[in-house]
């Protein structure tokens, strides 16, 4: 089973198991991690689902569209390397991502 | 039919009315707040509680699915103490002076409260034209309404969509992207006329005209036509012209279900009018998200400025203030307003509040399909609306967070940043507003 590791900003980890096709923001928000609001629910609008990618997983992942990369210059918390918007990426079948949540994301 | 029964539920610590975008918040909100005690969450429908803004568009269109919409999981629910019910349609509420009392259902069903929330939200406007019970007349407000529309779509190929709002125009470009013949029909003289300004209109009517949506604008619609066996067969305007089709979809506008406010005796116009922290008239009730009629959040906002926000930033927004209310704290409601709206592939994001607009700057790069509008009030940028261009949006809602300005001068180069231009105390966008 999938599974997404939720890191705080504070360091605590939550674990959740996720479904293939759902996205890495769904998956954190029907379990109530905090730390990812998704006003839009994911409709790429918000920009309040940021977080940062484990970095040597950063390059295992389908690349972010023009819209998205844009969008992250709009984050709570200052884009690095690393950050995608969670409600782009999409659960596959052996995924096992380490992801960090922002301290803030409005 | 259900047999009235004269259960008594015991007596939750907060009950909520209404398992909307808002009700959902202030539950999950109260619990991060601290507030511990049991939450009772009441929906009308029989499902669990679901997010509305992609039943015009995703689900619509078949590409997210129902479950994909539900915002927490029913092991969320348990384990935060937070009592669903679904089904649960609320009459009467008898209100004591101290905040608690006692809502009956429909089903007979009394629910005990020490405080109450009403999230009711709003329910669309209908047409009240001949014909409009026709088969085939459709409103698109809750889940049920989006799967009763994809059952209906099978042998439809005109469709009719009365409103160039949101909805219709959302709704619109779903059909006409799944192969349906649309025609739009809006009523006044331009698209979407109570949330954008008209250039933004305009650039909304050329985009959906060159992708093949046919929009009649000042379409003074006089009925629905039928075959004789109350199915629709299309509409007939004032003018007398007929437009052929099989399914009419109405997306006019909401209504605020203010019935159970004004049954408690709370002051109501044009929604539950509520002050700076989510109270209700009578001092302990709170109102929230659609339902709520609100003093202006904007800051800066001129004194006694009142409106009614539809809109998920705001439901969430408000539902945390109310929250705040609820476990003591006074804090006001003061944000920045936003929202969206994703119409084929034009994405909108408006930042802000246009009330009061004195001038306009727009950018255009039609290269990029970007366009956006700056909203001015007395040299002061105060909102945007941007199609396709997330940085013109995500720089004004910056800068309207912090009370900063972007000049119009400088902004009417559609080739500079606004960030760059935003008149600021600080380059660091980690300063909190």
């Amino acid at each position: 089973m999938p599974t997404i590791h939720y890191t705080d900003d504070t360091g605590t980890t939550v674990d959740v198991t996720a479904k293939p096709g759902d996205s890495v923001m769904e998956t954190a928000v029907r379990n109530g991690v905090t730390g990812i609001v998704a006003e839009c629910g994911g409709s790429l609008s918000c920009a309040t689902c940021h977080v940062f990618i484990q970095e040597d997983q950063v390059e295992d992942l389908p690349p972010m569209s023009e819209m998205e990369d844009e969008m992250l210059y709009g984050t709570a918390v200052d884009r690095e390397d690393c950050s995608r918007l969670s409600c782009q990426i999409k659960v596959t079948e052996d995924m096992d991502l380490h992801v960090t949540t922002p301290e803030t994301q409005v | 039919m259900s047999t009235p029964s004269t259960a008594i539920r015991p007596e939750t610590g907060l009950l909520i009315i209404g398992a909307s975008q808002a009700g959902v918040q202030l539950a999950i909100s109260l619990r991060g707040t601290g507030f511990d005690e049991h939450i009772t969450l009441l929906g009308e429908e029989d499902h669990r509680p679901y997010q509305r803004p992609a039943l015009s568009k995703e689900f619509l269109q078949d590409t997210v699915g129902k479950e994909n919409l539900i915002f927490r999981s029913q092991e969320y629910w348990d384990e935060h103490d937070i009592e669903l019910v679904k089904g649960a349609r609320i009459e009467r509420v008898e209100k004591r002076p101290d905040g608690s009392g006692v809502a009956h259902a429909a089903d007979g069903t009394e629910y005990a409260f020490r405080r109450l929330a009403l999230a009711v939200g709003a329910r669309a406007r209908r047409l009240e034209l001949p014909g409009a019970d026709l088969e085939g007349v459709v409103y698109l407000r809750s889940a049920d309404d989006a799967l009763d529309l994809k059952s209906r779509l099978g042998d439809v190929q005109d469709v009719v969509v009365v409103g160039g709002g949101f909805i219709g125009l959302e709704a619109a470009c779903s059909l006409h992207g799944m192969g349906k013949a649309t025609t739009v029909l809006e009523y006044g003289p331009r698209l979407v006329g109570r949330a954008v300004g008209e250039d933004t209109s305009a650039y909304f009517l050329q985009s959906h005209r060159s992708r093949g949506l046919d929009i009649q604008l000042d379409a003074r619609l006089a009925r629905f036509l039928d075959d004789g066996e109350g199915r629709v067969t299309g509409v007939e305007l004032e003018d007398g012209t007929v437009i052929t089709a099989q399914l009419v979809l109405i997306g006019v506008g909401v209504i605020p279900n203010t019935e159970l406010a004004e049954q408690m005796g709370l002051a109501v116009d044009n929604g539950i009018v509520v002050d700076r922290h989510a109270l209700a008239s009578d001092g302990t009730t709170v109102a929230v998200g659609d339902v709520a009629n609100m003093p202006n959040p904007l800051p800066g906002a001129p004194e006694g400025e009142r409106l009614r926000l539809e809109s998920v930033n705001n439901a969430i927004e408000h539902a945390k203030i109310a929250a705040y209310s609820l476990t003591g704290r006074r804090e006001e409601y003061a944000g920045i307003p936003w929202f969206w709206s994703n119409q084929a592939d034009l994405k909108l994001q408006i930042a802000g509040l246009t009330l009061g607009y004195d001038s306009t700057v727009v950018r255009r790069d039609e290269a990029k399909g970007k366009f956006t509008v700056l909203y001015y009030r007395q040299g002061q940028i105060i909102a945007a609306d941007c199609i396709n261009a997330p940085l013109d949006f995500m720089a004004v809602r910056t800068a309207l967070g912090k009370g900063q300005n972007i000049p119009a001068e400088a902004a009417v180069d559609a080739s500079v940043q606004l960030k760059s231009i935003t008149a600021e105390r600080t380059v660091d966008r980690k300063v909190p507003a």
